[in-house]
């Protein structure tokens, strides 16, 4: 089975933008919940009321981790946020470290 | 069908009380998670944990497991003697039902009849709409790919339910656009082409997590490249103009003179491509010829008489 890709591929870099009933749709999620991980710090889209926000495409992956440890590991927001920021930084250590290594 | 051995998979023994059972999940669920762990089987280590301490958090099935002894060895081969579940009762067992989709054909064997007769007559009461389960996938590229932009094309397995309810693996061909300045972490959406959805909901997507396959000479960070670059000492002492490979074709570098090894020369947009674009870093590494006669072996000692030089003079030696 072969599917044309063009239509329907992004690339969820910093560029791209969801709105809020975007990001609500593409992770499954109530807006209630997402507002909450902006109130939290955990996404931090521009613009300044939530009609007007503006999520980065890594905001679904945040979204994404949030909710999986919240039900695999009963971590609240604060905890995936930290977590989260967490991940971002080993990540980048370790990008530095197979550098050097 | 293998035996399972669940409290071999928890790392309990079989007199463990449910509270030890509690915190031996809940240590691994974190070690395994698969957003957090760096374990190479991590998925698939996170879903057998689940269906452990399924079992052994609920007692019933924990008692009705428990009838099979320590006499089964984890991945023996195994077939439950008919009638063993007799007395017991699974149908209401607190299943957490999106998970036990992915349990094993043992787990199924074992607990699945009660579970699924209810999850069954649940699905087709349910109206409401849902959306699919997303699927996700790693996918290796060349670094030519992100510099030029390229296509991929990938061949994924994907579980799909048929019409008669079971379980079939179809192989699905993607050609993926590879865009140019990619770089590592980066995901990729594809709309729609997840697992489809119920009650007429729409299909989950599919997500690619970006990542280079090693290259034999360049070290990638984010859009910068780094290169080692071997350089003979007389370059290194008195300069020299070399030729230097960068993805985008070969450059002349100019190598000032009185460089150490471990010298960074950065070649200004020469790393992957975007707004702006990355760097190439060019570390130098000296390289010292052997000497092979005599006349080589004497230049050296004529060096050493003419060049008195202590490199360790910071060491206090």
């Amino acid at each position: 089975m072969k599917t044309p890709v063009d239509e329907i591929m992004e690339i969820l870099d910093e560029e791209f933008e969801f709105s809020l009933g975007e990001l609500c749709r593409a992770s499954a999620t109530p807006a209630e919940t997402i507002i909450e991980m902006v109130e939290e710090g955990l996404l931090e889209p521009r613009g300044p009321t939530p009609p007007e926000w503006r999520f980065s495409g890594p905001s679904l992956r945040r979204v994404q981790v949030a909710l999986h440890l919240q039900r695999d590991l009963h971590v609240n927001l604060a905890g995936a946020a930290l977590v989260l920021d967490l991940l971002d930084e080993i990540a980048r250590l370790r990008e530095r470290l197979a550098r050097l290594e | 069908m293998k035996f399972k051995d669940y409290y071999e998979i928890l790392g309990v023994s079989r007199d463990a009380t449910q509270d030890e059972i509690k915190r031996a999940y809940r240590k691994l669920a974190r070690k395994y998670h698969p957003d957090v762990s760096t374990e190479p089987d991590a998925e698939a280590k996170f879903k057998e944990l689940g269906e452990a301490y399924e079992v052994l958090k609920d007692p019933e099935k924990r008692a009705a497991y428990d009838q099979f002894g320590e006499n089964w060895k984890h991945g023996q081969d195994f077939t439950p003697p008919p009638g063993w579940d007799a007395g017991f009762e699974f149908s209401g067992g607190g299943f957490t039902g999106a998970e036990a989709e992915h349990f094993s054909d043992f787990f199924e064997n074992l607990f699945g009849g009660g579970f699924q007769r209810a999850a069954g007559a649940g699905r087709r009461r349910q109206t409401w709409r849902m959306k699919g389960e997303d699927h996700h996938a790693k996918v290796l590229i060349d670094l030519e790919d992100a510099f030029h932009g390229g296509e991929k094309s990938l061949t994924l397995k994907v579980p799909e339910v048929d019409e008669t309810g079971h379980v079939v693996t179809r192989t699905k061909t993607l050609h993926v656009k590879i865009p140019k300045g990619i770089t590592r972490g980066k995901r990729i959406r594809l709309r729609g082409q997840g697992a489809p959805g119920s009650g007429g909901g729409e299909p989950g997507d599919l997500y690619l997590e970006v990542d280079f396959k090693p290259h034999p000479f360049y070290r990638i960070e984010g859009k910068d490249l780094y290169l080692d670059l071997p350089v003979t000492p007389w370059e290194a002492a008195l300069g020299a103009t070399v030729k230097v490979p960068t993805p985008g074709g070969i450059v002349d570098l100019k190598i000032p003179p009185g460089s150490q090894s471990g010298r960074k020369l950065r070649l200004k947009g020469r790393g992957l491509p975007g707004k702006p674009p990355g760097d190439e870093y060019v570390v130098l590494k000296i390289e010292t010829p052997e000497p092979k006669t005599d006349e080589q072996r004497q230049l050296y000692a004529r060096m050493a008489e003419l060049m008195p030089f202590n490199p360790r003079s910071r060491l206090g030696v």
